[in-house]
């Protein structure tokens, strides 16, 4: 039964069938249910837009959709609401976290991937799932009552030391430095450390083995291996992860509620009293706010979903493409 | 939901299973079908595999698909059953008839032809969820059909696949405390509990040990008479001791669909081949 | 001019069978330079440091504790570094130093970890009696004796149960549509999934707070579940997802080839074999929801008595309590506070084990299967 070139040229070209797939009643129904489920979230997040865009409607119209974004002022009684104060002030605990948080989630992702002995990893592994797990109350408990002291002792060193950096100036000799920014970043910091660690983790252990036992190969040190090797490697996935840590960190809502002390307008003396964000804005007025005030504060929580949502996007969207490219 | 009826050849009182492959059977009670694969093609996306592949596989006999990997063995046997367009761009021409029913009709759906034509894969895979006798009768659940005497069935299908003195007494335990062999045997025993016409079997040795290789192959041998059986193998030893009919796949060069180059009696084939490209392969010039 | 020249000139010396001296001997007797061990310098490194601090604190007249510590580490630091320089390379100073920031950076953790731990159970337990676990604030004013936190243990008890029964099935069935059936709408539900796993926590509630609350509904422990809800679909999902990639491909193949349709596949065999995964995804998902406080702010609003329905009128819950608790500055409301978060603690720590041991053991039976 064997076909030799010459025959099969003299043969028609073969067209594929068309197959009748067909998908049982079940499958259909099936298909359908998982389908319906999956259709829930984009009903959430499209909702979630819709609805709090309707209800911000008020406030903006009353105070004015462009001084609302620019201006500082929290006034329910006249109406006046502008958040460009707490805008600031979000991005800043944000980004006095990424500074704490970085190093330490980035040591620790080193640490738990390269240089742990077996035993430890595992002590360590469930060390940053538990604070992942922690609630963002009692991280506020503790850095409230137990870590302030310590850690204003630390601003005063930095004041001390490192006042040639404009930010850790004060804007008085004497001022307080309790419920700073900078206390309340530290805490945020020791928040988004597990998610920024698990992912650059991730992120790192898809680095072929081969590379880097090359690199040791040839005579380097462990830390020439991951300057050389595994962190160009990992350097896209570990900045979504970081990315990712932004983003928490800019809705984080508790503990900066608890810790700072809240004021509308921004303050860039982060080691000094004083200061907040649009997440604890919203914590804070809540309880005794009424109609416009709420209609206001939606806004404001409308601003906070849009920037978390660019910010987590690009995140996932850096990572994504590392998994896809592994 | 269709009721089985277990077949009366499964109350045989010796527990040796030699003695099920002495009996003669009637006519009536032989379930076993023939395959008739004509000019069959089949490609992935826009690349073509297997070219016009034509082939026979007789009732109560065993067809071996060798040649060297890569040239589309695998790929015809799952046309066989309809595994291959799973592949969301697979696609395929020519007719396999079952029994004189072209499979890829309108007249039968995917999941009643894979019930008819069971497959054995490579890497045993017994459902961890489930205990041994489940796994056995899982095919049952899944493809909708009932059972009056699941027991029964249960020990007609493991002594058909030569494992149920091992595990007689340990049914309710999961299917992954077996070896390897004993897994394979398990789902070989998981296939044949849904009464499939025809058994496929994608090179079910190959990640097994020397002695699991021969109870299988001797399985093989028993399970012929009742059951179609058409198996793929890299080994040609075990081409010759298994198989009454081979089928020789080659490709001719690099980039090139398989083609069948050589089909007939095993012994021919090896012995006697027509094709000097079956004679270079079955002396081991190459492949 | 040595003795060798008074050699007779025409002996040429023979060379003689070089000698097989004793290994012994060919080594020096003294090591040629100074090698400190790894440990050796590990303690040098620390005495600098404390040392060198203590006498520039005494010298700038420092008095902080901090500052002390502060600098101690900096000459630690740059101690580990110099003294590995001085004994070996530029390159081994670097990757000591590394190794020590690295290390550095997993003791920091762990200690915040067991710090945090440790100061809610020091704080905590005192307060923590029967009383305490079974009566609620409502008979009780901010500067009383007594009262307890069992109307926000079941608060949080029934707003998880809304929460898990409203989520759990949504994310199953999304991480099988998006890994099993790969339907066409598959890349923008996981767009989605992405964009709701960063949805501040505060703006869920919002959410719920304008569609249901505004709307009439009113607070109540089920407007909470749906906020939580919101907040668990992500989670759950995406573990979810991870959990049904490790099922191997073959077992749905076997499940195909037996002739089965695809939703008997995924039910009867791909779902059971991942069923500890799921549970696991499950628990960690309900484990990140019990600890938010802000979305049952804004939709619960929290109560000093126990409401048995979670459908009809304000409710609390755990973090709620403690909050609003600690927002009174009084000795009395703020031990009440570290109690109930002593609880919440406990809470998380039972439901972070529980997930753990599901999962190792799922993880055992599925590891019978290459």
């Amino acid at each position: 039964m064997a076909l030799t070139t010459p025959d099969l040229l003299a043969l028609e070209e073969q067209v594929p069938r068309d197959i009748a797939r067909t998908v049982t009643r079940g499958d259909r129904i099936f298909r359908t249910l998982c389908a319906s489920a999956a259709a829930v979230s984009l009903f959430i997040i499209g909702g979630t837009a819709l609805f709090l865009a309707i209800k911000a409607v008020p406030a903006l119209q009353k105070a004015g959709l462009v001084s609302f974004f620019t201006t500082s002022v929290w006034n329910p009684t006249v109406g006046d609401f502008g958040v460009l104060g707490l805008l600031i002030g979000t991005i800043i605990i944000a980004t006095v976290s990424l500074i704490v948080a970085v190093p330490l989630a980035i040591g620790l992702a080193l640490f738990i991937n390269e240089y742990s002995p077996a035993r430890i990893r595992r002590v360590l592994t469930s060390s940053v799932d538990l604070l992942a797990a922690m609630p963002s109350i009692i991280f506020g408990m503790w850095g409230f009552f137990a870590l302030q002291a310590p850690l204003v002792g630390v601003a005063a060193w930095l004041n001390l030391h490192l006042s040639a950096i404009p930010f850790f100036r004060l804007s008085e000799a004497d001022a307080p430095l309790l419920r700073s920014s900078f206390i309340v970043g530290t805490v945020v910091a020791l928040m988004i450390v597990p998610i920024i660690t698990s992912v650059s983790r991730d992120v790192m252990a898809q680095c072929p083995r081969s590379q880097c036992e090359a690199a040791l190969a040839l005579g380097g040190s462990r830390w020439g291996m991951i300057k050389e090797v595994l962190l160009p490697f990992g350097k896209a996935g570990i900045t979504g992860a970081v990315l990712l840590g932004f983003g928490r960190a800019l809705g984080e809502t508790i503990a900066v509620a608890l810790i700072i002390a809240f004021t509308v307008q921004a303050n860039p003396h982060v080691l000094e009293q004083g200061g907040g964000s649009i997440a604890s804005l919203i914590a804070i007025k809540f309880p005794e706010a009424q109609d416009l005030e709420i209609s206001a504060l939606i806004a404001a929580g409308l601003a906070l979903f849009s920037m978390t949502l660019i910010v987590n996007l690009g995140a996932r969207a850096i990572v994504r493409r590392t998994q896809i490219a592994a | 939901m269709t009721t089985i009826q277990s077949p009366q050849t499964a109350e045989t009182p010796a527990a040796n299973r030699q003695v099920v492959s002495s009996e003669i059977l009637p006519e009536e009670q032989h379930p076993s079908s023939r395959i008739d694969a004509t000019d069959v093609t089949c490609w992935f996306g826009k690349r073509k595999v297997l070219e016009r592949c034509t082939l026979s596989m007789e009732p109560g006999e065993v067809t071996a698909l060798i040649g060297p990997s890569g040239c589309g063995k695998s790929t015809f046997l799952r046309s066989l059953n309809r595994m291959h367009e799973l592949v969301p761009v697979a696609a395929i021409a020519g007719t396999i008839e079952l029994d004189g029913v072209d499979i890829y009709s309108e007249e039968m759906s995917p999941t009643e032809v894979r019930s008819r034509i069971g497959m054995v894969f490579q890497k045993p895979n017994p459902f961890p969820a489930m205990s041994i006798a489940d796994n056995v009768l899982a095919g049952l659940s899944l493809s909708g059909m009932s059972n009056e005497d699941p027991k029964a069935l249960v020990e007609q299908c493991l002594r058909r696949a030569g494992l149920w003195a091992e595990v007689s007494d340990r049914l309710n335990e999961g299917g992954m405390s077996l070896s390897g062999g004993q897994q394979q045997r398990l789902c070989i025993a998981r296939a044949l509990a849904v009464h499939p016409d025809v058994l496929l079997m994608d090179e079910p040795c190959s990640a097994l040990d020397p002695i699991s290789t021969r109870v299988i192959e001797q399985t093989i041998r028993e399970l012929c008479e009742e059951i179609t059986i058409v198996i793929v193998t890299h080994n040609m030893q075990q081409a010759q001791r298994v198989s009454d009919k081979c089928a020789f796949f080659l490709v001719e060069s690099i980039g090139d669909p398989g083609r069948i180059v050589e089909a007939g009696p095993t012994a021919q084939v090896f012995e006697n081949p027509s094709d000097p490209r079956t004679y270079d392969y079955v002396t081991g010039q190459f492949g | 001019m040595s003795l060798l020249d008074e050699r007779p000139v025409d002996e040429t010396p023979v060379p003689e069978e070089p000698v097989q001296e004793p290994v012994e001997e060919q080594v020096p007797s003294r090591p040629r330079a100074l090698v400190r061990s790894e440990r050796v310098e590990l303690l040098l490194a620390v005495a600098s440091g404390l040392t060198g601090s203590a006498v520039m604190c005494l010298l700038f007249d420092w008095t902080q504790p901090l500052t002390f510590a502060i600098w101690a580490l900096l000459l630690f630091l740059g101690s580990t570094y110099l003294l590995a320089r001085d004994s070996q390379s530029p390159i081994v100073a670097t990757d000591r130093l590394i190794t020590t920031l690295v290390w550095t950076s997993g003791g920091i953790a762990v200690s915040v970890l067991l710090w945090m731990l440790g100061y809610v159970v020091v704080k905590g337990i005192g307060g923590l009696n029967f009383e305490y676990l079974t009566s609620d604030l409502s008979k009780v004013g901010p500067l009383d004796e007594g009262g307890g936190v069992f109307h926000a243990i079941v608060g949080t008890l029934e707003q998880m149960m809304i929460a898990s029964v409203l989520s759990i099935p949504i994310a199953i069935l999304t991480a099988v549509y998006l890994h099993e059936i790969r339907g066409r709408l598959a890349g923008i539900v996981r767009f989605v999934i992405d964009a709701m796993s960063g949805l501040p926590s505060i703006v869920a509630g919002l959410f719920i707070y304008t569609v249901w609350v505004l709307q009439g509904q009113g607070p109540s422990g089920l407007a909470a579940g749906l906020a939580l809800a919101i907040l668990m679909i992500p989670t759950v999902t995406r573990t979810a997802e991870e959990m049904l990639k490790t099922i191997d491909d073959g077992l749905r193949e076997s499940a195909l080839a037996l002739g089965a349709p695809q939703w008997r596949s995924v039910m009867q065999v791909v779902l059971p074999t991942a069923r500890s995964g799921l549970i696991t995804a499950s628990i960690l998902g309900v484990a990140r929801a019990v600890g938010e406080t802000a979305p049952v702010l804004l939709t619960a609003f929290g109560s000093s008595s126990i409401n048995w329905s979670p459908f009809n009128g304000p409710q609390a819950d755990l973090p709620l309590y403690i909050y609003q608790l600690l927002r009174q500055p009084n000795p009395a409301q703020i031990a009440r506070a570290w109690s109930g978060a002593l609880v919440l603690v406990l809470l998380v720590l039972i439901l972070f084990v529980l997930a753990r041991v599901i999962g190792e053991r799922g993880a055992r039976v599925r590891g019978g299967s290459r």
